[in-house]
This record gives C-alpha cells, structure tokens and sequence, in this order.
C-alpha cells in the first residue's frame, strides 16, 4: 500500500481595518445597509481615479515585518482586468511583480517554517447576494484594502495548515493591522493542495479550494481533497489542475463553473496611480512602532517570570490581557500570582473568545498590583486576596477600599506564634491525637487558627509555627 | 492677428455694454441655429446657461469685480463629467448616463462664473480622428459642411470655428485637440501630461488623456489653460502647472531656436508643407534660428501609441456591461450573455475595434511582443524627443499631413486614417504640450494647422512663440456664421 504526502500552500486574504478604503475617503465599517459606504471612485464611475490610501501602505509593512519579510523600497500597483458583476472597474487594482513584502516566514511550534513568498496590496471587490430568486450586488465591500499572503508549498499536514493560519491570524490581530474575523470575512484562505508518494521529489498537480472562512471547513476540505486525489491517482487517473469550491452541506469539493476561472488577467500597470516608494527610515519607523509579537512574549514570560509555557500561550494569545499582565509583572515580585489570577478567576468570568479578547474587566493593572503586593508583603494570604479580587472584578473597587483594615497586616510573626500556642492549648485531645500518629488531626488546629484569626492569617506561616510547636 | 474673443467679451461685459443673459442668449440662439448644419452640439443647456448668466449679471450688478472667464459662454466635450447633466461620450452604451458629480476642471471653470452652452460631439469614446464615429453622427466643419470638423474634439473645433461657442474643452490622447483645431482653423492647445487634472473625464487610454483649450486665439487658450491648469488631489498623476502664461505673452523671440525634424513632412501634402515653409520663413524675420535635425524614432510612435492607448483602453472600457448605469440589452439568461450583448449592442465599430486590439495585445504569449515592445518603445522616444528640446526652444512640424478629410472618408479608410495622426501622436507618447496654431489655407479653401511642440510644462514659453506669429501674421478666416461681438 503506497503512502502519500499532502503538500500544500496557502494563499490568505486579510481585510485590513483601516478607516477608510484603499482608493477612496469611504468607511470600511461592516455590516451597514447595502450600498451605502460607495462613492464614485469605489463603484467606478466613470471618469473617476483611485487616490493610494497611504495607511493601507504602513499597515501592509507591519504584517511584512511581522513575518519577517523584506520591504521593497520601490513598489507598484497593476490592473488584474477580469468580469464579474461584483467588480465595477472589471479590473481590480492589485499587485503582479513587484509586490510590497517578500521573502518571509511563520514559524510553527514544531520549529518547522512555513516560508512566505510575498504579501501585497489589493482592492476588495464587492459582494453577490442572492436572494428571492435574483441576484443583488452590494458594493460596500469594494475598495475595502486587502493583503493578500501567498506561502510556499511547505505545508505537510492539515494540522500544520490549521496552525499556520492560526498564528497568521494571531500575529496580525496583534499587531492591530485586522481583525481577522473569519466569519465576517476579514480573513479567508485559498487551499492549494496536491498529493505525492511519500519520498517523491517532485510535486503533484494541484487544486485550488477557494474562500475557505473557518477552521472547521478548511480541514474536512483538505482532508476530502486529499482522499480525492489519492482516489484518482491510486486508480490510474490523473488530479486535473483546476479551482474548486467546497459545498459545506455536503462535506464536498466540485470544480468551479469556468466562467470563474478567468486565467488570462492581462496584468499592466495601473497608470492611475504613481510608484509606492518606501524608505529605509520609514520601514524602521514601522518596525519601531510594533509591539511585542506573540512568541517572543512567551519566550520572554518563561525565561524571565518563570511561567509555564502553556500559561505563556495562554496570556500572549490575546494583546490585550498580555499588556495587562506586562503592566503588572513588571512592578510585582511574583508575576506567577497574576498569571493565575488571570487564568482562573478572571478567565472564569470571561467565558467566550471574544470577551477574552476585549479583557473588559474593573480591574486596572494598579489594582492587581496593589493586591499583589499585599500578599508579597504577607499582610494578606492567599485566601483573602482570592476573595478581595473577586469582589474587585465585581464592584471595580480597588483593595484598599475593599479590605478591612483589622484583617490586614499587623499579624507579625511573634502575634501569630502566640494565637498558635493558645489553640494548641485549646486543643488538647486534638495535639495527643497528632503526637500519637494521627496526622489528620493537624489539619483541626489550622483551622483554630485560621478561626481566630478571621481567616487573615497566613496559613503557611501558621502550620510551620504549629509543627514546631506540637513537635512533629 | 486675432483677437482674444474671452478679452473683448470681458470688456463688453464689464463696461455693461451688453448683459451676460444677452450675450449668452446671443450664443445659444446663434447655436441652435447653426447647429443643424454643423452638429457641434450633441446637447445644448440653455436652462443652465442662463441662469450661470443670470449669477454673472447679479455680480455685476452689485459692483463685484469679475474673472476673465466669468459670462464667457462655453462648451465642453461630452466625454468630461458635468453633474446632472446626460454624458455620453456620444455612445449608445452611456445614453442616459448623469454623473453624480462635476469633473475637477468644470468645477474650476463654474467657480469662475463660466457659462456652459451644452456638451459637444466627438468620436466615439474619443477614438476617432474625424468625429464621424460618434453615435450622433460627426460634426461638420463650419468652413466647408462636407468636410469633417475633425477628431475626436471635433464639436468643440466646430463650435469654437463658426462662432457659436467662445471657447471650448476638448481631450486630446493622440491629437484630438490639435487635429480639429487645425482643421476648423482655430487654436488647440494639448498641455504637459499631468499639467492638468483627469478626475472626471471618461478614460480612453489613461496615461495619455489630456484635457485642454479649443480657443479663436493664443491668448485665449493661455487664460483657459491657466484657469483649468491647477493641482488637483484627487488625481495621483496630475501637479497642475508650474507658472501662469497669460501674463507672459509679448515677450520677444528673437534668438530662440525652432527644430524642425526631416521626418515631420515625410507624406505630408504639397500645399500643407509650403504653408508651414512659410511659417518657417516668417519665424526666421522674427529672429528665430531655425535648426534641421533628424528624428528617425518618430515613425516608430504611430504603432507604440496604437498599441500602448488601445490596451489601455480595452482595460478602461471594461466597466461598461450594462449593470450600473447606462444602456442595457432587452434579453439575457445570464450575466455573461448580459455583458456581452451589451457591449455588441452599445459599442460601435471603431470601439469594438480597439478595444479587440488591445485585448489581443495584453494577452499572454502576446505580451512581449507587442505591449512590452511598445513600452520600451516609448522610453526611447521619450529620450529622443527631451535630447531635441535640449538643444531647441520649440520645435514645429505641420499638426496633419492634410486638411480635413471629405466626409465620410476615414470610415472607408481605417487603417489609413490612422496613419493621419503621425504628426499629433508623438507628444501623447512623451506627455509633451503642443499648439497647433492656423498657418494657411489649403488649395481646397480649407485651414492648414501649424504644431508648435515645447519641453514638458513649458506652456509659458510655447504659447508665447505661437502668440508672435499669431500677432504678425493673419491666417484666421471668418466662417462667417454665429455670433459677431
């Protein structure tokens, strides 16, 4: 039974969220009344011109860095002339051969790397509806700036491509420059996928699956394509290159009608607008201003505060709750207290992705600072600052307003020593059970403790102070 | 010499001898009337026109100084955007069509109070050289009806030579503002590529349009260009002019250098060539040094410019399937059938014509061979034509190696036709501003056209050289029609 390799390349369309759209003053906003975010220039009037939206420009050199690509200091825009009724002009200004970014990679968790061949700019075209029997254009998203990331065929596995887009997604929701959210359709994948005998040097021919928007569809299309091409190839056949859909009710990929299929595009360069130069000085500038990207937070959380990775993961993951975090462990001695504090109780309160990725919660970095430092001081043990934080997620109060100052601090070490001697005094049958063997008993003077103490004392402190006293 | 129409209208209407809604109704009959013989006209906009008047007079009226341009009755061709206002490009395909907003130089010009007379004829989506491809059939030359006025400005020639419009805009991509303007015997100013703003005028081939003046005189093109001649943000390509020419006129010429390239008058009829021998000897007594030089490259601009607009064009003209505005077929199954029926039905032959061309010429396995070569054939031009203009102020050549065809001739003869534009198409290629300026009459009666071609934005200085031989020869003829000031 011959084995086969999957080998695939991913082409990635990410709406960019700038304000304003590539060529035009209109909004990029999602979701408004067909139609209404058009202006002549977007809907191709007549007689109109594009205006390079130059902030289009600076966020597509920070997705280039982001992935360490090179920037071209020269760069320009080409007509890719194609008809379809969702593109006025019938060509859509985009980038043939001297796109913006080159020559990048992702790295994945493996350490493997998916090598990126460019990144450029393009205009989106608008959008088809089809409802009541016709067939309706809505040309709100004309215009919007897209990048387009084309990687290598370096892809091996579906879970490899499920993680590459992951992290794409992560690094350019990070670095601000889109939302990525799959389900509106600021973020779709092309799936190019071919199938060889394992060993083999060259590649077989390919398919196309185009505007894969979940994670969900991209597997059980590569997965079905794969089984396809197998099939065709195991039983003598041939893979035909040619660009598919995948039909989401029936797990399915089937040829597209060849209307769709338009590969002659008679790229030219588009004489409307002048050439994108780009300097060094700017690139740097760019580069300056980008934020710490994910895996170096978790290299950095791990070396330096001594988190687990899994936890690291957990926190860089959303920019957000990192900044947070950044903004604490930077002042507190035990950054690890935060890491959990986040993890469980704060987390515990933001159930969805989204809601972890807003991080809208009344606790300020200073609040969780000040709470922390109170337990580094030991003026307050872990128990009271669990509920202190509770109540401070709740009222948005900040610790010192929240905790009672007879419970705070002033439980030096010699006060506790001599509550500890008095419930071992009070506890006679309790201590002759410990000294007798029955180490269970222990757990009863704690707790005498922690009742006289109104739960305040350190609970540590006083089971060492116990032992030393009881003997055992 | 000829005087400057948009001066003496200025001065009538400043020293109140005449209401601008007089003047202004002057014009719009004198246009209604002549109009039926030489369909200048594909709209005329007398609501508009009069109460753009009735603004001017109130201005007046109230003591307010006015612009040059202000009250001037105009026209412009029907290819740049007028908001409200039906722009056709004079296809079926764009019947109906209103823009929803003003081209940038119509905006200047309403802002200096210019009154608009209506929208004028022109070949079909400007490719034409003779104005009969227009789906309104072509406009007539007002100095012999059964010649052509020219194309593809050709309404706009017509209107300005019988009179029946002041001034008048036209676009020029590979002559069609000269070539009329030579033909119908009057001034044709094609600026510097980028001197003025493109946003709103319907794109044949993008990166040689270029809008400019229609004028009875020098003077006149130098205020138009100057008004029309301004930065304009929403056009990448465009920085408007560097200087205004208008004051610059009267400088003397003498010692400037003319070139005259051999290649210029291969082809170029007996009587056309001995007009512009005269022009030649005429600069000579005004104290110019004429040099002879060679310019063997300028055969290679024809088919660099056919190659090069159409492609471009076959791009720009794709927007036009029917589903947002303008013509739509009756019956279709589906959006392809719908496109393409549209277009079949709405594009008349010389469209169709290029725009197959320049399909044929981006795609792929012919890219190289045509487009490409025509690219890098258009950087040695390019080079020839700055290394002439180093060593020359100006150079002159004739603007059409004939006077205006007979009717009806250009569409039995395509092919040779184009080889007409030999003259007017060499500055599309290099972006370059160029006159033409009448210099004779033909042996049939009909106006010769000199070309005066400068370095690029050095419309100061070549409006200046035209504006002398203008000053002290005298080879404007009265067609005898429209309004007399």
């Amino acid at each position: 039974m011959k084995e086969y390799e999957l080998v695939s390349g991913l082409e990635t369309h990410v709406e960019l969220s700038t304000k304003t759209k590539i060529f035009c003053s209109c909004t990029t906003r999602f979701g408004d009344e067909p139609n209404t975010h058009c202006c002549p220039v977007c809907i191709g009037l007549p007689g109109t011109m594009p205006l390079l939206n130059r902030q289009v420009v600076r966020y597509a050199i920070m997705a280039g860095l982001a992935t360490h690509c090179e920037i071209a200091e020269i760069a320009k825009m080409d007509r890719k002339n194609y008809v379809y009724p969702d593109l006025p002009k019938a060509y859509q200004i985009s980038q043939y051969d001297k796109p913006l970014c080159q020559n990048g990679y992702i790295e994945l968790s493996s350490g493997k790397r998916i090598r990126i061949l460019r990144i450029h700019i393009e205009e989106d075209a608008g959008k088809l509806v089809h409802e009541r029997g016709n067939t309706y254009v809505d040309y709100n998203r004309g215009g919007v700036p897209l990048i387009e990331i084309v990687s290598e065929p370096d892809i091996r596995s579906i879970d490899e491509a499920i993680e590459y887009v992951e992290k794409l997604q992560l690094i350019m929701k990070y670095i601000g420059v889109s939302d990525c959210k799959m389900q509106e359709g600021s973020l779709r994948c092309d799936v190019n996928i071919s199938v060889r005998e394992k060993g083999a040097e060259e590649f077989g021919t390919r398919t196309e699956i185009k505007n894969m928007n979940s994670f969900t569809f991209i597997q059980k299309a590569m997965q079905y394509e794969f089984d396809r091409q197998v099939d065709l190839i195991e039983s003598g056949e041939s893979v035909v290159q040619e660009t598919r859909r995948f039909d989401t009710s029936t797990g399915e990929t089937s040829p597209m009608r060849s209307k769709e299929d338009a590969h002659d595009y008679r790229y030219f360069r588009e004489p409307d607008l002048v050439t994108i130069k780009t300097s060094k000085e700017e690139v740097e500038k760019i580069r300056s201003m980008l934020p710490e990207l994910p895996d170096a937070k978790i290299a950095r959380y791990v070396s330096e505060y001594g988190i687990s990775e899994t936890d690291a993961a957990i926190i860089a993951k959303y920019r957000r709750v990192a900044e947070f975090f950044d903004a604490v462990a930077e002042k507190v001695k035990k950054p690890k207290t935060c890491a959990n504090f986040i993890i469980t109780q704060i987390f515990r309160r933001l159930p969805t992705e989204e809601q972890k990725e807003q991080f809208d919660i009344r606790v300020s970095a200073d609040s969780m600072i000040a709470l922390i430092k109170l337990t580094e001081d030991g003026k307050i043990n872990n128990n009271i600052a669990k509920s202190t934080l509770d109540k401070m997620l709740e009222s948005g109060k900040t610790p010192d307003e929240l905790i009672d100052p007879s419970s705070l601090g002033g439980m030096d070490e010699n006060a506790l020593r001599e509550i500890c001697e008095k419930v071992i005094a009070d506890n006679e049958k309790a201590v002759s059970d410990i000294r007798g063997g029955k180490a269970a008993a222990f757990g009863a003077l704690v707790g005498g403790v922690m009742k006289a103490t109104r739960g305040s004392a350190d609970a540590q402190l006083a089971t060492k102070i116990l032992h030393e006293l009881v003997g055992v | 010499m000829s005087d400057s129409v948009i001066t003496k209208i200025h001065e009538l209407l400043v020293s109140r001898q005449i209401s601008c809604t007089e003047l202004t109704k002057k014009y719009l009959d004198a246009a209604h009337l002549e109009n039926g013989e030489l369909n200048a006209y594909v709209k005329m906009t007398d609501d508009t026109a009069l109460s753009a008047a009735k603004a001017v007079d109130e201005k007046i009226a109230r003591g307010e100084e006015i612009g040059m341009l202000a009250g001037v009755p105009m026209t412009l061709k029907d290819n740049i955007s007028t908001k409200n206002i039906e722009t056709t490009c004079c296809s079926k395909i764009l019947e109906g069509y209103r823009p929803i907003y003003d081209a940038f130089v119509w905006e200047l010009l309403q802002n200096e109070g210019a009154v608009l007379l209506g929208k004028t004829n022109m070949d079909e989506f400007a490719m034409g050289s003779s104005c009969e491809t227009s789906c309104f059939g072509g406009a007539r030359n007002p100095h012999n009806i059964n010649h052509v006025a020219g194309g593809s400005s050709g309404g706009g020639a017509s209107a300005v030579g019988g009179n029946i419009a002041a001034f008048a805009l036209g676009s020029d991509t590979g002559g069609s503002i000269r070539q009329p303007a030579a033909f119908c015997g009057v001034v044709g100013l094609k600026p510097t590529y980028g001197a003025v703003s493109r946003y709103g005028l319907i794109a044949y081939a993008s990166s040689f349009d270029q809008i400019g003046p229609i004028t009875k005189s020098v003077r006149d093109a130098a205020i138009v260009f100057d008004a029309i001649s301004k930065k304009d943000v929403n056009d990448q390509t465009s920085g408007g002019a560097r200087e205004t020419t208008a004051d610059k006129l009267g400088k003397s010429i003498e010692g400037i250098t003319i070139g005259i390239a051999h290649e210029y008058f291969d082809g170029v009829r007996d009587d056309v060539k001995s007009a512009l021998e005269s022009a030649v000897r005429e600069y000579e007594k005004m104290g110019a040094k004429i040099e002879y030089i060679h310019m063997p490259i300028i055969k290679y601009a024809l088919p660099a410019y056919y190659i090069l607009a159409c492609a471009e064009a076959s791009s720009n003209l794709g927007r036009y399937d029917g589903v947002r505005y303008g013509y739509r077929t009756d019956s279709f199954k589906t959006f392809h059938e719908m496109a393409c029926k549209t277009r079949s039905e709405g594009f008349g032959e010389e469209v169709k014509r290029r725009i197959l061309l320049g399909t044929y010429v981006l795609s792929s396995g012919y890219y190289d061979a045509y487009y490409k070569k025509a690219q890098n054939m258009r950087g040695a031009i390019i080079k020839a034509f700055n290394e002439a203009l180093s060593q020359c102020d100006v150079l002159l050549a004739p603007t059409v190696p004939m006077t205006a065809f007979p009717n009806g001739f250009t569409g039995a003869n395509a092919v040779e036709t184009y080889l007409t534009d030999i003259c007017t198409v060499p500055l599309n290629i290099c972006g370059l501003p160029g006159i033409s300026i009448p210099c004779g009459t033909g042996e049939d009666g009909l106006p010769i056209g000199m070309q005066l071609i400068g370095g690029a934005f050095s419309e100061a200085k070549l409006l200046n050289i035209a504006y002398q031989f203008e000053r002290e020869t005298s080879h404007f003829t009265d067609t005898g029609r429209g309004v007399e000031l």
